[in-house]
């Protein structure tokens, strides 16, 4: 047989690990400041774009897409070509992935500070950069795919089907998403609303936790750790059927994020169904991946890698025996809006995702830089500090949950709440965020350890070069050789029959429930008073939008004795036909929102605003002294109303000619009744004549972003009253 | 009341054959699956399990 040559690309496999590291400190650091704001919520006061609300997304889309995106990227990259005997497809499609996947995070880096968001968890971005991320992502698919076409190994490994329905799902959800209708260079509304944009984000939330964070990760076990610990997987039978039915399974499970909520209890009681059976083949693959260690626990006790791996692979059992839990809905009632899910996802993050990743660096780079790792003893004190840092956060984090959601639902035997005042709640569970940021500090400083070790490391070994290796082309496959062959094996020789019936898989899953979802629109029932927001309203509902409100307050009141108690009557569906996009918020680390028009005057909203410890003692929300200042920019308000138009939000030309002056009258009604306060009449007057003795440009009070919010925060939940209901 | 949380997906015309097509199509898929794969040969299997360590691949062998 004729032995061809050809090297492996390593060079693009050094670039993605560079880039994690990277990354992984960036992302790892933000989370810890803003662990550090729920204790000192004011240390970046004034600058909006080191907020909390701002800062949330950049965190979450750092760690995500940056830190585990790029260690995907590596680990594909390696791990493909290996299992294929061939070089990538192309070294320029490799190239762009790379540069085209760092540049988006750069952009990221830079947009989510300045407030351009489109507010959906985890796909933020706003929609040029959902252009350019579906751009690469078909790039990095198209190489993956070319590369298996051309290669020498007739057999794809199990770990190649992981990243194929990775590359297909991925697409399909980041797709389906980021449906939106741009309004000018950077803003853009969901072409959903209200119930049916939560289904469709939760859809995608979800399986991008699955098919983002989980499957290409299970590849990266699947090659991984049998190269680590030198012997094959347990079971391949086994990771056959968890291939399968993960992928069919996982696609279906999403409408558990959204248990309790104004979603059709049939879409619930699916999502939860299929959430409980999701723990079969979770834990099937966690079994193959430790099993796979059997008889090499005494390499574990040495090796790094391995412990990093065990821990990794025991993460992911935690969190998977977790996840179907949670959507219990009696679980799910406790749970929800609460730290118990921060350390839900921290479990997966930290131990799953970044111990694999770390297991996985610690291995590739003395092998690429042709070297021995600079120093066990400092991955073993990574491995150690690491895990006392996933404990330290995880463990208060589930303590802080419970606590808050029992207090939440306490009751007086007269029947009012023990806890009536969100706060108690709140200062309750301090000592926790301590602790909690103690393990942020605990794993980040393990992650520093890895960057010192990883340099010296580096230092030390040789350049990268792209290594030779050699392998037979394939043949032609004979008759003969087809006539007693499986099903399965003919279609692992099959790439590209494979991908699509993979698709085939994920799209029934994904067409079953995103069918009646759109068709659900028309199935809404319309309260005949509810109306779209105001021209004010709108912007101020951008202003939410833009300070990342939805980061820390729900605007979805469950249909519960002690939340109807607490905030009133629970939210129907029907509120939120306007709503593009939906704010229901996934987290309550202040009090929900959905009815707090007319609860409170303009002027404790604009106090408030300016110093949250003035009106509400002891409250850990930062000030939002910017808005008060800045003027609002009404230049697209427009533009905006039009975009609606065409989303189906019932504005008449009329509306929008007189938007301008609508924003006005409104705004002079809100100046006026914030008059009410003698102290803000005579600090404003003060002002304004200032400005007027030195020439100043004033900005009248009815033209800052500050009466927005107010009229948008006066509005929320106003527009039914109970007794019109039946 | 209940009414405005449950019950707009029902009024949906024939969206009962969603859960059912869904169900049937699982079935017939795992039952396939299942039989397949405890249907196939040892020597496969190991071939296919191998393939990750199966590499004249130079780097492997520092550390």
């Amino acid at each position: 047989m004729e032995m061809q040559q050809f090297h492996y690309d390593n060079k693009i496999v050094k670039n993605f690990i560079y880039a994690t590291i990277l990354w992984g400190v960036v992302g790892m650091s933000v989370g810890l400041m803003l662990a550090f704001m729920f204790m000192f919520p004011n240390y970046t006061d004034g600058i909006s774009w080191l907020s909390f609300g701002r800062l949330r997304p950049l965190h979450t889309n750092a760690i995500i897409f940056a830190f585990v995106g790029n260690a995907i990227f590596a680990g594909v990259y390696y791990s493909t070509q290996r299992l294929l005997k061939a070089r990538m497809f192309s070294d320029v499609l490799s190239k762009i992935n790379f540069w085209g996947w760092q540049l988006i995070i750069v952009g990221a880096a830079i947009t989510l500070p300045l407030g351009f968001t489109s507010s959906k968890e985890y796909a933020e971005l706003e929609w040029p950069f959902d252009i350019a991320i579906a751009v690469v992502w078909v790039v990095f698919g198209w190489n993956l795919i070319g590369t298996i076409i051309k290669r020498r190994q007739r057999h794809l490994y199990v770990a190649i089907w992981f990243y194929i329905a990775t590359f297909v799902t991925v697409a399909v959800l980041h797709i389906f998403n980021s449906l939106e209708l741009p309004v000018s260079a950077l803003k853009s509304y969901s072409v959903y609303a209200g119930v049916q944009d939560a289904l469709v984000q939760w859809w995608y939330g979800h399986n991008a936790v699955a098919f983002f964070l989980t499957t290409p990760f299970l590849g990266l076990m699947y090659y991984f750790v049998p190269k680590a610990a030198n012997r094959p997987i347990y079971s391949y039978r086994l990771s056959i059927v968890h291939f399968w039915s993960l992928i069919f399974i996982y696609i279906w499970a999403g409408p558990h994020h959204l248990l309790y909520t104004a979603l059709p209890e049939w879409a619930q009681n699916l999502g939860v169904a299929f959430s409980v059976m999701l723990l079969m083949p979770s834990w099937g693959g966690m079994i193959n991946g430790l099993l796979t260690l059997r008889g090499a626990w005494d390499k574990v006790r040495t090796d790094p890698v391995l412990k990093f791996m065990v821990v990794a692979i025991t993460g992911y059992g935690m969190a998977t025996f977790e996840g179907p839990t949670l959507s219990l809905k009696n679980v799910n009632a406790i749970a929800h809006f609460t730290d118990w899910i921060i350390a839900h996802v921290h479990v997966g993050a930290l131990a799953w995702n970044g111990f694999l990743t770390f297991g996985m660096i610690y291995w590739l780079v003395p092998r690429l830089f042709k070297t021995k790792l600079f120093s066990m003893g400092l991955a073993n004190l990574h491995f150690w500090i690491g895990t006392l840092g996933i404990i330290m956060y995880a463990l208060p984090m589930y303590v802080a949950g419970f606590t808050q959601a029992s207090m939440w639902k306490q009751f007086n035997p007269d029947g009012t709440l023990v806890y009536g005042n969100f706060l108690e709640t709140v200062t309750e569970i301090m000592p926790m965020y301590w602790m909690r940021a103690i393990g942020g500090i605990l794993y980040l400083t393990g992650m520093l350890i890895l960057v010192y070790n990883i340099i010296a490391t580096i230092k030390a070994g040789s350049t990268v070069t792209d290594e030779l290796a050699e392998a037979p082309a394939l043949e032609r496959v004979s008759k003969k050789r087809l006539a007693g062959e499986g099903y399965h094996s003919w279609l692992e020789r099959k790439p590209v029959k494979f991908t699509l019936l993979a698709t085939v898989a994920i799209l029934i899953g994904g067409m079953v429930q995103i069918i009646p979802t759109i068709l659900v629109k028309s199935n809404i029932p319309t309260i005949a008073s509810v109306k779209p927001y105001t021209p004010l309203e709108l912007e101020g509902r951008d202003i939410y939008i833009r300070e990342g409100c939805v980061g820390c307050h729900s605007q979805m009141i469950r249909p519960f004795r002690s939340e109807v108690e607490r905030y009133g009557e629970y939210s129907k569906a029907g509120e939120y036909v306007y709503d593009h996009p939906f704010l229901w918020g996934s987290k309550r680390t202040g009090p929900d929102l959905h009815r707090i028009g007319g609860k409170y005057s303009d002027n404790w909203h604009l106090n408030h605003m300016y110093d949250p410890r003035s009106t509400s003692s002891g409250s850990i929300m930062p000030n939002y002294k910017w808005l008060i200042k800045n003027k609002l920019d009404k230049s697209l308000t427009e533009s905006k109303m039009e975009t609606m138009v065409t989303l189906g939000v019932l504005y008449s030309d009329e509306d929008i000619a007189n938007a301008q002056q609508q924003m006005t009258t409104q705004g002079t009604q809100i100046e006026q009744n914030l008059y009410n306060d003698p102290d803000f009449a005579a600090n404003y007057e003060a002002d304004k004549k200032h400005a007027a003795e030195n020439g100043v440009d004033f900005i009248e009070m009815k033209d800052r972003e500050i009466v927005a919010i107010i009229a948008y925060l006066q509005r929320l939940g106003t527009d039914i009253k109970v007794n019109d209901l039946q | 009341m209940l009414n405005f949380v449950k019950g707009y997906m029902e009024t949906i015309s024939g969206v009962e054959i969603y859960p059912i097509i869904s169900l049937i199509i699982f079935f017939t898929f795992f039952v396939l699956l299942l039989w397949w794969v405890l249907s196939t040969k040892k020597e496969y299997i190991n071939t296919l399990s191998n393939l990750p360590l199966d590499n004249n691949n130079q780097n492997d062998t520092l550390l």
